[in-house]
């Protein structure tokens, strides 16, 4: 056996070269273009910012990102808490490849995902014609938009409870049931207040997606200026049209919203942490 | 298998039917019915069609620039991904909780965001570009700007798959292996790398599957040159700008095949990593 303090000369020299690399790498690859976001975006002035702010397009562009994301993130949000319900509270054959296939959308190509969706409902489609009757547009309109930002942003919420809620079991659960409470009032005093915390952390995962996406949206939207382009597909436009100020303004307002994705997920996770200890 | 008397015994809850029903709707409505959508439109090619659009050799140029780019990215998180992972879980000091939550913008950043400023910061007269171009190493616009967009967005990947083995391990069994004489790198290779392994694959794969689909960063910052820069989504985008769905499907189908095949690789080492934790506890 050696000494303590040898023991720790000998590891001295390891920690802060560690720590060195990690911190430097991370201020490279992450701190740099962070700053360098609103740096860019100032790059105008504030008469600058102020001009492409009040822009008709942008507004728009953010209206409608909020406008997918708000639709979106309910949708997400029930269903993923009743697959969660449905694959943590019960067995079932199938049940793992219930969880697999809710997995799908993270493991898919965003391009992909807008492809399938375009394939299905778009004019060359198994049901052009349905919808054609009814004058229905879902393809290069806001529904499309709205249907694979639910797709690539689903298995948040589910993949944020599953874990939580196997642990928790479901004893508390059933003694409410035993003691003749309805399934909603179970639900609503028993299960809710156990997993409201990590919910909320799907759901700002979900929000954060949802707003985001790219890949996808650019496939199904045909980025119609003023009516079918959300803010990440406005950045582009924006470049080709050489006003790299503009992209950049985009670009901070949703770095914005990361950034406070960030802190609320921190302070969610703090949140979970006490009262699971 | 416990048989018919365990599962009904487990139904004393309430929403079966309900939770079930509304889950499988949900799932064959949003997720099974699209794929099978783009199925039915691959399975209108004959073969030789099929072969001929997914072998076109502009298509495998993508295939090969993609997997490269994917593959260095990859291994570049996994390194970054455990030094991190490692210094977050056995050392304290100032800024740590700083750190712990950079760790996590490359998921919430928008993927335009990273590629256009990426981009930026990288080209020739960019902030850090600039440096970069002294040595003669062009980054925006060539292969290694898209070996640095996927980097950026599979980050968290290893980060947050390594980290939480780390945590629960503890460092008793590094300090036990320490006092008794191994040095930094037995006790490293010994002692914590197989307990770290299977999270370690996983977190890689995970980001390797990440940045084979990786769209809005890369085309940013690609400069999507035919034959050179181009990724393979890039090329099932161009197909249907111009209006060759079923090109663009049959190319889908290839990314789809390759990224389910990556997602049940890994489902099934993490079945087995929780076997290994569930023995632990």
């Amino acid at each position: 056996m050696k000494p303590a303090n040898q023991l720790n000369s000998q590891q001295r020299w390891l920690r802060p070269v560690l720590i060195g690399t990690g911190v430097t790498l991370t201020v490279l690859l992450l701190v740099i273009p962070l700053v360098f976001i609103f740096v860019a975006a100032m790059s105008a002035g504030l008469g600058g910012l102020w001009h492409n702010l009040t822009e008709p397009d942008m507004l728009h562009a953010i209206g409608l990102t909020l406008f997918v994301a708000g639709l979106t993130v309910p949708i997400n949000l029930v269903f993923g808490t009743l697959i969660a319900w449905c694959v943590t509270r019960f067995t079932f054959p199938g049940r793992r490849l219930l969880l697999t296939l809710i997995d799908i959308p993270f493991a898919v190509s965003p391009v992909v995902a807008g492809l399938l969706y375009l394939l299905l409902y778009g004019a060359n489609g198994p049901f052009a014609n349905l919808l054609d009757q009814y004058d229905l547009q879902l393809m290069f309109a806001w529904p499309g938009l709205v249907m694979v930002t639910v797709f690539v942003s689903c298995p948040f919420v589910v993949r944020e409870l599953v874990p939580l809620m196997s642990t928790l079991g479901t004893e508390q659960e059933e003694a409410a049931v035993l003691l003749g409470a309805s399934g909603w009032k179970v639900f609503w005093d028993i299960t809710l207040p156990n997993i409201r915390w990590a919910l909320l952390y799907g759901v700002i995962l979900t929000n954060a997606r949802a707003v985001g996406e790219f890949g996808a949206v650019s496939v199904v939207s045909g980025t119609i200026r003023g009516q079918t382009n959300t803010l990440p597909l406005h950045i582009e436009l924006l470049q080709q049209d050489y006003n790299t100020a503009g992209a950049f303004i985009a670009a901070a307002i949703l770095t914005l919203i990361a950034i406070a994705t960030l802190v609320v997920k921190a302070f969610l996770q703090w949140k979970l942490s006490r009262e699971s200890s | 298998m416990l048989g018919s008397v365990a599962n009904r015994s487990k139904r004393v809850l309430p929403g079966f039917t309900i939770s079930l029903g509304s889950s499988l709707f949900f799932i064959s409505l949003v997720i099974l019915l699209p794929i099978t959508g783009l199925v039915v439109q691959t399975a209108q090619l004959s073969w030789a069609e099929y072969w001929a659009i997914i072998s076109d050799p502009r298509v495998v140029a993508s295939y090969k620039v993609t997997a490269s780019a994917a593959l260095v990215a990859s291994i570049f998180n996994l390194f970054f991904g455990l030094l991190m992972a490692w210094i977050l879980t056995r050392y304290r000091f100032p800024g740590r909780v700083l750190l712990d939550g950079l760790m996590d913008l490359p998921f919430a950043l928008p993927t335009a965001v990273a590629g256009l400023t990426l981009a930026a910061i990288f080209s020739t007269q960019g902030w850090l570009g600039q440096y970069l171009a002294l040595w003669d190493i062009k980054v925006s616009y060539t292969w290694l700007g898209i070996v640095l967009a996927m980097i950026f967005t599979s980050v968290p990947f290893v980060v947050r798959t390594v980290q939480p083995v780390l945590e629960e391990f503890g460092p008793e069994y590094e300090e036990a292996a320490a006092t008794l004489g191994s040095s930094p790198f037995q006790t490293f290779f010994r002692i914590i790398f197989p307990e770290i392994k299977p999270a370690l694959l996983t977190g890689t794969a995970l980001a390797f599957t990440r940045s084979l689909g990786e769209f809005g960063a890369v085309i940013f910052i690609a400069g999507n040159l035919p034959w050179q820069t181009e990724v393979t989504s890039l090329m099932i985008f161009i197909r249907l700008q111009e209006f060759d769905y079923a090109a663009a499907a049959a190319i889908a189908s290839v990314v789809l095949l390759a990224s389910l095949l990556l997602l049940f690789i890994i489902n099934g080492i993490q079945q087995r990593y929780q076997h290994i934790t569930g023995g632990l506890k």
